[in-house]
C-alpha cells in the first residue's frame, strides 16, 4: 500500500514535465491554426482579434502591449494570473472556466496531447526570445481577399449602432461569449473581411451569410467602426 | 428672397406654431409607455432609454416581478435547464437604464386622452404607447377546455408556473400510461414550440418511463421543422408518438378535463396528461385599446406603429405585421426598429429604414439541435419576407451539436439584450 501511494505521488509530480518534453511542436503549428484566425505569433506578429504570442510563457496575462483586454480578463489580471505551462494548459482546455467573460470565443481543446503538442509549438516564441524562427507570421485571419476600396470604406459609427441591434439579439455587446462569438473589439479589417467572407459564402454558417448577404459594403463597415469602438 | 414684413410675420406664426407642442412637452420629457416586459417590451424599453440617453421618459409596465420566459421553457420539460434559468428580473433595467419598472396589470388604455389605467388605480398620460402584451387564448377554441381547466389540462403555453405544473404531471405518470397534446390552429406563438415540446417530453419521458406513449392531435396538414422533428422522432424515440392530423378527425377534438379524456373525430381517449394549446388571440390589453382586427393587432411594418392609431405601436405576438413568426426573436428584432423610430418621432434623432431577421432553434434530443431562419424588410403592406434557411435532415452529429450550443450561445445573448 504505502509503495503504491508513493508511486501515485511521483506519477503526479512528473506528469507536466513529463508532459512538457512529450510536446511536439510540428504537431502543435498545424493545431495553431485554429487559433490563427484570431492570433499571431512568430516574427512581426501583431494584435488582431485577440493578443499576439510571443513571449507568453512567464508574461502576466492581460499584458500585451497595445490590446484591449475584456473585462473579465482585467480581472483576471489584477488578481494576479500569470501564464505558465499549468495556467495556459488549463486556459486552453476551456477558456471560459480559467477567465469568466473572456471575449475569446474558443470551446477549448480537450485532448492532453493535442494542448500538450500545441505549447511545444508556442513554446518556440517564448523560451528562447532572441531566436525566434524565421518563418512567416502564422495569421491567417484573411481567409478572403477584400478588395483595399472596400476594406478602405471609413464606416459611420452611428449607423452601425443601430444596425447592431440585428447582431445583438445573438451576439453579446458586453463581448461575452456562451456558444456564440465575441465580435466587440475587432480590428476593423478583421471584421470587414469576415463579414464578406460569409456575404459571399466562403466562411460557412446560414445565419451568418443570411445576415451579411443584404449588408452592403457601408453598412458592414458601419458595423465594424461601431464593434470596434464599444468597450 | 426679399424678406417683407408679412412674410415675416407669416413664418413668425409658423414658427410659433411648431414650437407650441415640445414648449408644453418642455415641462417634461416625452413620455413612452411600454406595456409587456418581454422579448418586445423589455427590448424597446431598454434601446428606448438607452439610446435617447436622459431624453425620453420610458415607463415599463409588467405584472410579473421575475420573468420566466418562454422561449427555453421546453428544455427545462426535458431536463436541460432548471426554471431558476429560465427567470430574469427588472433590476437592471431601473437601476442602470433609469427605466421606471411598475409591476402592475393595465386595465385601459384613453386612446383620446392619451392614458393608460392600471389595475392599482393610477393612471399613466404617454406621447407614444408601445403594446407587447404577448398573447392570451380564443374562448371556446377547444370544446371542453377553458382557463379554468388549465390546472387539470395546463396550456404551458406562458413561461413559469404553468410549465412546472406540466413538468410534474409528466414526472407523476404512470409508467406506460399516455401524454396527449392537443396542438392549435395558426397562426400562433413560435411555430417549432409545440414540436419541440413533444421532444423534449419525449425525452424524458423515454428515461423515466420508457413504454409510455404520446398522442398528439393536430388541426393543421403541416407544421414548422416538420422533416427534421419527425426524421428526429424516428431516431430517438421510435413507436412512441403518434400524430392525428385534420385528415385523420385532428381538427375535431372535444376534452373532458374531469374525465381526463380527449376525444378526436368521435374516439374517447384516456389519458394521463392533456397539454392543451389553445388557438391565440393578441394579449388583452390591445382588444382592450381597440387596435384589433379580428384577433390580431394590425401594423405598419416600417415603425410597427398600429393601423388604428399613430401613437400606439404594437409589439410580437400580438401584432398582425405579415410574414414573421410569432416569436421572441421577432418581437426582439421589431422591438428595436419600433425604438428606433419612436426615438426618432419624439425627439428628432435619425430614423433608419426597418429590417428584421429571426431564427428559430429546436432541440429533439441531447446535443440534437435544429434551426430556421429568416430576414424581412418593410414594404406598404406588411413585413416581407427577404431570404430564409432551415436544417437539413440527415445533418453530421457534429453540426447538430454545434447548433444547440449556438441556440444556448443565443438564449444568454437575447437575455442581455432584453434586461440589459
Amino acid at each position: 500500500m504505502r509503495r503504491q501511494l508513493l508511486l501515485l505521488a511521483f506519477l503526479g509530480a512528473a506528469s507536466h514535465g513529463f508532459a512538457e518534453v512529450g510536446g511536439d511542436p510540428e504537431r502543435g503549428e498545424e493545431l495553431f491554426r485554429q487559433c490563427s484566425s484570431c492570433h499571431q505569433v512568430g516574427q512581426g506578429a501583431v494584435n488582431r482579434i485577440g493578443p499576439q504570442l510571443n513571449h507568453i510563457f512567464d508574461r502576466s496575462a492581460g499584458e500585451a502591449d497595445g490590446f484591449r483586454y475584456s473585462a473579465g480578463f482585467q480581472r483576471a489580471a489584477a488578481g494576479g494570473l500569470v501564464w505558465t505551462y499549468d495556467t495556459l494548459d488549463s486556459f486552453i482546455e476551456n477558456p471560459r472556466v480559467l477567465v469568466s467573460n473572456t471575449r475569446m470565443s474558443f470551446r477549448g481543446i480537450a485532448e492532453q496531447q493535442d494542448r500538450d503538442d500545441l505549447l511545444a509549438y508556442l513554446r518556440l516564441f517564448s523560451s528562447s526570445p532572441a531566436n525566434i524562427p524565421e518563418a512567416a507570421p502564422t495569421a491567417a485571419a484573411v481567409d478572403h481577399a477584400v478588395a483595399p476600396e472596400v476594406l478602405a470604406i471609413v464606416g459611420d459609427p452611428a449607423y452601425g449602432e443601430y444596425l447592431s441591434g440585428e447582431c445583438t439579439a445573438c451576439h453579446q455587446s458586453s463581448g461575452a461569449a456562451t456558444g456564440i462569438p465575441s465580435i466587440t473589439n475587432w480590428p476593423t479589417d478583421d471584421f470587414v473581411v469576415a463579414m464578406h467572407a460569409y456575404k459571399e459564402g466562403v466562411r460557412a454558417h446560414p445565419v451568418m451569410q443570411m445576415m451579411a448577404g443584404r449588408l452592403s459594403d457601408e453598412e458592414i463597415a458601419a458595423l465594424a467602426a461601431y464593434f470596434e469602438s464599444i468597450q | 428672397m426679399k424678406l417683407d414684413r408679412r412674410t415675416f410675420l407669416g413664418s413668425a406664426a409658423a414658427t410659433t406654431g411648431l414650437l407650441a407642442a415640445p414648449m408644453v412637452r418642455a415641462q417634461g420629457k416625452p413620455r413612452v409607455v411600454v406595456i409587456g416586459g418581454g422579448a418586445g417590451g423589455a427590448t424597446a424599453a431598454r434601446y428606448l432609454a438607452k439610446d435617447s440617453q436622459g431624453a425620453l421618459d420610458v415607463t415599463l409596465v409588467e405584472p410579473t416581478r421575475t420573468y420566466y420566459t418562454c422561449f427555453f421553457s421546453n428544455l427545462y420539460l426535458g431536463g436541460f435547464r432548471d426554471m431558476g434559468s429560465l427567470g430574469h428580473s427588472y433590476g437592471t433595467l431601473a437601476s442602470d437604464y433609469g427605466i421606471n419598472v411598475i409591476h402592475d396589470w393595465a386595465v385601459g388604455v384613453d386612446r383620446d386622452a392619451k392614458t393608460v389605467t392600471l389595475a392599482g388605480g393610477s393612471t399613466l398620460p404617454y406621447d407614444r404607447l408601445i403594446l407587447s402584451p404577448g398573447i392570451d387564448f380564443v374562448d371556446g377554441a377547444v370544446e371542453g377546455w377553458d382557463v379554468s381547466a388549465q390546472t387539470a389540462m395546463p396550456h404551458a403555453y406562458k413561461g413559469g408556473t404553468q410549465t412546472e405544473l406540466l413538468k410534474a404531471q409528466i414526472m407523476a405518470m404512470p409508467q406506460g400510461g399516455t401524454f396527449a397534446m392537443v396542438a392549435p390552429p395558426n397562426p400562433y406563438r413560435c411555430p417549432p414550440g409545440p414540436y419541440e415540446r413533444i421532444s423534449m417530453v419525449a425525452h424524458t419521458l423515454k428515461e423515466v418511463n420508457p413504454t409510455a406513449k404520446i398522442l398528439i392531435a393536430d388541426p393543421k396538414e403541416s407544421f414548422s421543422k416538420q422533416g427534421l422533428f419527425e426524421e428526429g422522432w424516428n431516431r430517438h424515440y421510435a413507436g412512441m408518438v403518434e400524430r392525428i392530423g385534420p385528415d385523420f378527425g385532428g381538427a375535431n377534438v372535444s376534452v373532458d378535463p374531469q374525465a381526463m379524456t380527449l376525444t378526436i373525430d368521435g374516439d374517447v381517449n384516456d389519458v394521463d396528461v392533456c397539454n392543451v394549446i389553445p388557438a391565440m388571440k393578441a394579449g388583452r390589453i390591445a382588444e382592450i385599446a381597440g387596435i384589433t382586427d379580428g384577433d390580431w393587432a394590425p401594423v405598419n411594418a416600417a415603425d410597427m406603429s398600429s393601423k388604428m392609431d399613430p401613437n400606439i405601436h404594437v409589439l410580437g405576438d400580438a401584432a398582425a405585421q405579415g410574414d414573421m413568426p410569432k416569436s421572441g426573436f421577432s418581437a426582439n428584432s421589431q422591438a428595436k426598429v419600433c425604438a428606433n423610430a419612436v426615438r426618432g418621432a419624439l425627439t428628432g434623432s435619425t430614423v433608419f429604414p426597418a429590417r428584421f431577421a429571426n431564427t428559430c432553434w429546436s432541440l429533439i434530443d441531447t446535443d440534437d439541435g435544429v434551426k430556421v431562419g429568416a430576414t424581412y424588410e418593410a414594404t406598404d403592406e406588411k413585413i416581407a419576407k427577404v431570404d430564409g434557411f432551415v436544417s437539413a435532415t440527415g445533418e453530421s452529429d457534429e453540426l447538430r451539436a454545434a447548433t444547440y450550443q449556438e441556440s444556448i450561445g443565443w438564449y444568454d445573448g437575447i437575455v442581455a439584450d432584453m434586461f440589459g
